[in-house]
């Protein structure tokens, strides 16, 4: 190891020695940029797994632009838009199809008292062209009180749902009404629910007895080929001219979601204070690791720099330290976290993955840090006379 | 022509306001190359000060020092470290950095310049410490050797890329007589060999009989010099 880290820097690898030399220091500083990793790993798991669950619920969608009220932040906030509306947005030029979409919450009581709580959408399922293959067998739902359920939903029973098809649908009571299961959609759960459920717009006024067909909460539109969805929304913004509507391309409206989820809503943040809290307290170890290191060896500096050795040679040294650390710590970091976010998203049902994108960030950001507390680390060095440092 | 070192009219404070005390007073001085002078005197006297100003290790308040024909009154760092790289220091203590074997220690005094043939640093750094008869000891960390052995070490750390001026400040203080000896004996020789001029601070008078030239320093001024028996009051 000694004689490669030698041929890679071309120099006596001072940096390395010193921190093998010390095989439970380095043990103990390599845990603790461990730690600082895992905490952050974490955060930004549970943290993109805010953004990807709100993603996901859009993911079914086959639309270009998206009609809200202007309070909407999410697909299940907001007022109502009256349907008019739609048939006003059909006849701006460019646009080919419109489908209104309806939001509530239904919740299915379970055998054993529990309660799983499902975040409904009502389609028309006569617009299957909205719709990808994720929403599963839309044509089901075209018969009376017919449901397509989360079989991932938390808190079902894991088997429940495996088996059901619309020729072997299950029958279950919620809001009152018989509704029968007639297939099955694999979202998985988010923060808010536990799951999706989807009805026919028919079916969700029977369940919602105090909406009107009049009031969806969104309404969904289709370019015709060719257009450009920003030229084509701009035009029914003018065409339409209420205040109380925002009208964004559906990509617009999915980033503007995520926005809000991550940085209004105390969840978001608070995830994003325990990157920082990670990040911090990663630099504080590290900087108590590498200052203690100077210390030790600031009588070895002193006599390297009165040999005749400058400012960017140590600096070479610290940093060559603070890539090690960050290695170090960083690895079994990773193989821990990967296996925390197996727990949790067994646990939570919540997307919880890591990307490549996202270790590789993390590492820079470990390295970074390392390096930054290394620099601090070492100005006690920079200003000193060699003599006075004997 | 000048020697490698010229002192003139050097003066030099400690601390600030009303704790600074002089600790030198207007040393004027002429150190001939090749030879080994040393510098003695009692604790306090000012000549371990002396020898980190002409050394570089301290950076010149009043007077100048011209050293290896560079000025050091306003060198900038870079000047100072391009000098120290011409210069090898030998320290009171040791000063070997322990997470390095004997031959990384002595190959850090090579490290510092720029060579095209780093393979031939390690060759050089076992040659040396051969000669200093630490051959069998090439790959013992600092710990695992004697006083005396360490001490050899850092002598080869400071010769290994051949200085034209050697500083040492008490090389003997942590040995015993004998080895003490031995190892000035050492330096002499080697600095007969290859014309390094060689400055030694001790108040070890068992070794004052190898020096070409002694200066006894008193409270911050040059009170005795065998070179010119001339004596100031």
């Amino acid at each position: 190891m000694s004689n490669l880290m030698m041929r890679l820097l071309g120099r006596i690898p001072l940096g390395w020695l010193q921190l093998v030399s010390n095989k439970l220091r380095f043990a103990a500083a390599a845990s603790g940029v461990g730690f600082a990793c895992i905490l952050v790993f974490v955060q930004l798991g549970m943290m993109g797994a805010f953004s990807d669950a709100t993603r996901l619920s859009y993911s079914g969608f086959r639309a270009d632009i998206m009609i809200s009220a202007s309070d909407s932040h999410e697909l299940f906030d907001g007022s109502n838009v009256a349907r008019r509306r739609m048939y006003q947005a059909l006849a701006v030029p460019g646009v080919q199809q419109a489908c209104p979409l309806f939001v509530g919450m239904t919740p299915w009581q379970q055998a054993d008292g529990s309660t799983v709580e499902f975040r409904t959408l009502g389609i028309d399922p006569e617009l299957d062209s909205f719709f990808g293959p994720e929403m599963g067998d839309i044509e089901a739902l075209k018969l009376g009180n017919s449901a397509l359920v989360d079989r991932h939903a938390r808190g079902l029973q894991p088997d429940l749902l495996s088996h059901v098809t619309r020729e072997q649908p299950l029958k279950f009571e919620g809001l009152g009404q018989q509704l029968s299961i007639v297939g099955t959609v694999s979202f998985g759960g988010g923060f808010a629910g536990d799951g999706f459920m989807f009805v026919s717009n028919q079916t969700f006024m029977r369940l919602f007895a105090s909406r009107f067909s009049g009031a969806p909460n969104h309404i969904l539109l289709r370019v015709a080929p060719g257009e450009d969805v920003d030229v084509v929304a701009r035009r029914v913004r003018q065409a339409l001219e209420v205040p109380s509507l925002q009208i964004r391309s559906l990509a617009q409206a999915i980033e503007q979601d995520v926005k809000y989820q991550t940085t209004v809503r105390p969840t978001g943040l608070i995830f994003g204070f325990g990157v920082a809290i990670g990040i911090v307290v990663g630099i504080v170890i590290v900087y108590q690791i590498l200052s203690t290191d100077v210390a030790d060896h600031l009588r070895e500096y002193a006599t390297f720099k009165a040999m005749g050795y400058s400012q960017g040679y140590f600096r070479s040294v610290i940093i060559e330290e603070a890539i090690i650390l960050a290695v170090a710590g960083f690895f079994p970091a990773l193989i821990a976290s990967l296996t925390i976010y197996a727990v949790m998203a067994k646990a939570t049902g919540l997307p919880i993955e890591m990307g490549p994108d996202r270790a590789l960030l993390v590492l820079v950001g470990t390295v970074a840090s390392c390096s930054l507390s290394g620099m601090i680390a070492m100005r006690k060095l920079a200003t000193a006379d060699p003599a006075d440092l004997f | 022509m000048t020697g490698p070192i010229t002192v003139d009219s050097l003066n030099h404070w400690f601390g600030n306001g009303e704790a600074r005390i002089q600790a030198l007073f207007d040393i004027n001085l002429e150190i001939q190359p090749g030879k080994l002078t040393i510098l003695m005197g009692p604790s306090g006297s000012g000549k371990t000060t002396l020898l980190t100003l002409i050394g570089c290790l301290r950076e010149v308040q009043d007077g100048n020092v011209m050293l290896l024909g560079k000025p050091l009154r306003g060198a900038t760092p870079k000047q100072y470290n391009l000098l120290r790289r011409r210069l090898g220091f030998i320290f009171q203590a040791h000063n070997l950095h322990q997470s390095l074997t004997a031959m990384q220690n002595v190959r850090m005094g090579l490290e510092l310049h720029k060579s095209a043939n780093t393979a031939e640093f390690d060759r050089a750094c076992a040659h040396l410490l051969t000669q200093l008869g630490l051959g069998q000891r090439l790959d013992y960390l600092p710990a695992k050797l004697s006083g005396g052995q360490k001490q050899r070490v850092a002598i080869a750390r400071a010769l290994v890329g051949n200085p034209a001026i050697v500083f040492a400040d008490e090389p003997t203080a942590a040995l015993d007589k004998e080895s003490g000896q031995k190892t000035v004996e050492l330096l002499k020789r080697l600095g007969q060999v290859r014309g390094t001029t060689t400055v030694m601070v001790t108040h070890d008078n068992r070794i004052l009989d190898l020096a070409d030239r002694i200066l006894r320093l008193e409270d911050g001024r040059i009170v005795h010099d065998t070179a010119s028996t001339i004596h100031r009051p």
